[in-house]
């Protein structure tokens, strides 16, 4: 993790994010929502003092919160907060990376996925992940699909499952006269939900969503929004983005990460405010929320 | 208003006179230097062609060698023996190599903890500098010498010779395949193996055969491994990995020592068939490369 000064990294943030600051959000957005807490709230993911360390000092440090069945769950902070670390925790993704630990615990259906008899490889089946930039692999559309499905084991109605992983990613009508064609061939916005296609193909119960549109023009952004409304009837959404009008445009619960100083002088990320989206953003109860999400941020 | 913009950097000054002057002569060397390269290869091959053509006949790739005592009508001879020995000790190291050298590429690409994969990686250097007459004594003394010579023993020499090769240039297409497609298929629940073995390995696919090419391609003109293991000389057609059998670099080395122009002509014949073979298989490898990327990539 590279150290991030704060003050500074806040005067380089994404200019459409500055663009619509600072009363960002705009209001009929967060009006048309209902207010969560009147929603069932059924635990899926319950985070304690998740602490994780790339070597040296922690990159998150203390965050605590749970996550909700059939929502969408946003993470939004500057840069460097730790948002990403963090996702890629709930996945087990970053057991990839060398020297990478963690402390606390990450409840998923009260099972802890940290503990020493998890088979990360089981834990990817159930929760999928979409990645910032497109990462179709150079194969056909088809194969990309069938990808996870052949690995599993799933081969029975391979072709059906294709069809209705890519129906449900709303991309079948746009690729299926060409599904032997190579998914590179896609533009970007096609890949990403090819991307997100071949996740649903292992049909998980948790999507994780790493800045999905952060490579995408707004066109194409607008539909991989669309599509999370649409797929969060069935699955678990949590989304990173440093795109604060998108997560109030599609979340239901946001989660507010940013940088703090710890007791020996490490910057780390940590959980600042977790609540409805709407109250996130018109009624923070730290101030520190509150100037993140008005455009002033210190 | 057009008067007010300065103009005067849009003509040629002396200043810029000197720039292109020098982008000239970088050019031109480079230029030169690639002319020089290609040069040399199409004179060696040439020559090796020009030499050799009046040997290149019919017989000269079906018939044994026969060995003339120089009274009579000269006995049809050919270099049959030593074209099938060459493929086969060839074939064979490549069997040797092959497997071995693509896993270890994956385990020091993959696997191995970084300091030791480098650590690894500079040993293949050093292995792959290593001289091959060395490989052949080092073969010689631990598996000829009291057993006898056969042409596995050979393979196994060039076997040697060919992992490092194979498996450094593997390693260096494997670290061009992104972490994002292997974190794509860890994603969907794929094992370490398994993404290695559907989503790495296909990627780096025509690199591997690149790097194997080059390095049968060099196995294949190696004489000395072939001194102390096989066959010096051999009119026998045999087929018998486990005997002595001839190949080319043999043949050319034994008949350019005779006094006969003959034979030094043949050798000249044999070189240029090497140099076939070569070429062959390297355009079948990269023909078969090109097809299964085309086919990966999903344009049948």
């Amino acid at each position: 993790m590279t150290e991030v000064n704060y003050p500074v990294n806040i005067s380089v943030q994404d200019p459409e994010e500055r663009a619509g600051l600072p009363s960002a959000i705009d209001p009929s957005l967060l009006a048309a929502k209902p207010p969560t807490a009147t929603l069932a709230r059924d635990r899926v993911f319950s985070i304690e003092n998740l602490t994780a360390f790339y070597g040296g000092a922690p990159a998150i440090r203390d965050v605590t919160f749970e996550i909700y069945q059939r929502m969408v769950t946003a993470i939004i902070g500057p840069s460097g907060c730790g948002k990403s670390t963090f996702i890629r925790c709930l996945n087990r993704m970053n057991d990839v990376i060398p020297n990478f630990k963690t402390e606390g615990r990450i409840l998923y259906h009260d099972v802890d996925l940290q503990a020493r008899t998890i088979d990360p490889v089981g834990v990817r089946r159930r929760i999928g992940m979409v990645f910032q930039r497109p990462n179709p692999f150079p194969k056909s559309i088809y194969d990309n699909i069938a990808y996870g499905p052949r690995i599993l084991g799933l081969k029975d109605d391979l072709d059906g499952r294709v069809e209705q992983a890519l129906r449900r990613a709303a991309l079948w009508d746009e690729v299926k006269d060409r599904l032997k064609r190579s998914a590179w061939s896609l533009s970007g916005g096609q890949q990403q939900r090819l991307c997100i296609a071949r996740c649903l193909a292992i049909e998980p119960e948790v999507i994780l969503m790493d800045e999905p549109a952060s490579a995408l023009d707004p066109i194409a952004t607008t539909r991989i929004e669309d599509l999370m409304h649409e797929l969060k009837r069935d699955y678990t959404i949590v989304v990173v983005t440093h795109n604060m009008q998108q997560a109030a445009r599609v979340a239901d619960m946001t989660a507010f990460f940013s940088i703090s100083k710890g007791a020996e002088g490490h910057r780390s990320g940590v959980l600042v405010e977790y609540d409805d989206t709407k109250t996130i953003f018109t009624q923070p109860k730290d101030s520190r929320t509150e100037d993140y999400v008005t455009g002033r941020f210190g | 208003m057009s008067a007010q913009v300065p103009t005067a950097d849009l003509f040629r000054s002396e200043r810029m006179r000197r720039r292109r002057i020098v982008n000239w002569i970088v050019e031109g060397a480079a230029t030169i230097a690639a002319l020089i390269a290609v040069a040399v290869l199409v004179i060696v091959v040439s020559s090796v062609v020009r030499r050799g053509w009046g040997a290149l006949n019919l017989d000269f790739f079906t018939k044994t060698p026969a060995l003339y005592s120089g009274f009579g009508p000269r006995p049809a001879s050919g270099i049959a023996p030593a074209i099938i020995g060459t493929l086969i000790i060839i074939g064979l190291a490549l069997l040797m190599a092959l497997p071995v050298a693509i896993l270890t590429a994956i385990y020091l690409n993959e696997l191995a903890p970084r300091k030791l994969a480098s650590v690894l990686t500079l040993a293949f250097d050093v292995l792959n500098g290593i001289p091959a007459i060395v490989l052949g004594i080092f073969v010689f003394i631990f598996v000829v010498v009291g057993h006898g010579q056969a042409a596995w023993k050979a393979s196994f020499a060039l076997a040697i010779l060919m992992v490092p090769m194979i498996a450094r240039s593997t390693q260096e297409v494997l670290a061009l395949v992104p972490i994002s497609m292997r974190e794509a298929s860890l994603a969907l629940g794929a094992a370490k193996w398994r993404t290695t073995l559907s989503v790495v390995l296909p990627q780096a696919v025509g690199g591997i055969v690149t790097g194997a090419t080059l390095a049968t391609a060099r196995a294949a003109g190696e004489t000395a491994p072939l001194l102390f293991t096989s066959a010096l000389y051999s009119d026998q057609m045999s087929y018998d990995p486990r005997q002595p059998i001839a190949s080319i670099p043999m043949f050319i080395f034994t008949s350019a020592e005779q006094a006969d122009p003959v034979l030094h002509q043949q050798a000249w014949g044999a070189a240029a068939v090497l140099i076939g073979i070569i070429l062959v298989a390297s355009l079948v490898a990269r023909w078969f490369a090109d097809r299964s990327i085309r086919r990966l990539r999903g344009e049948r």
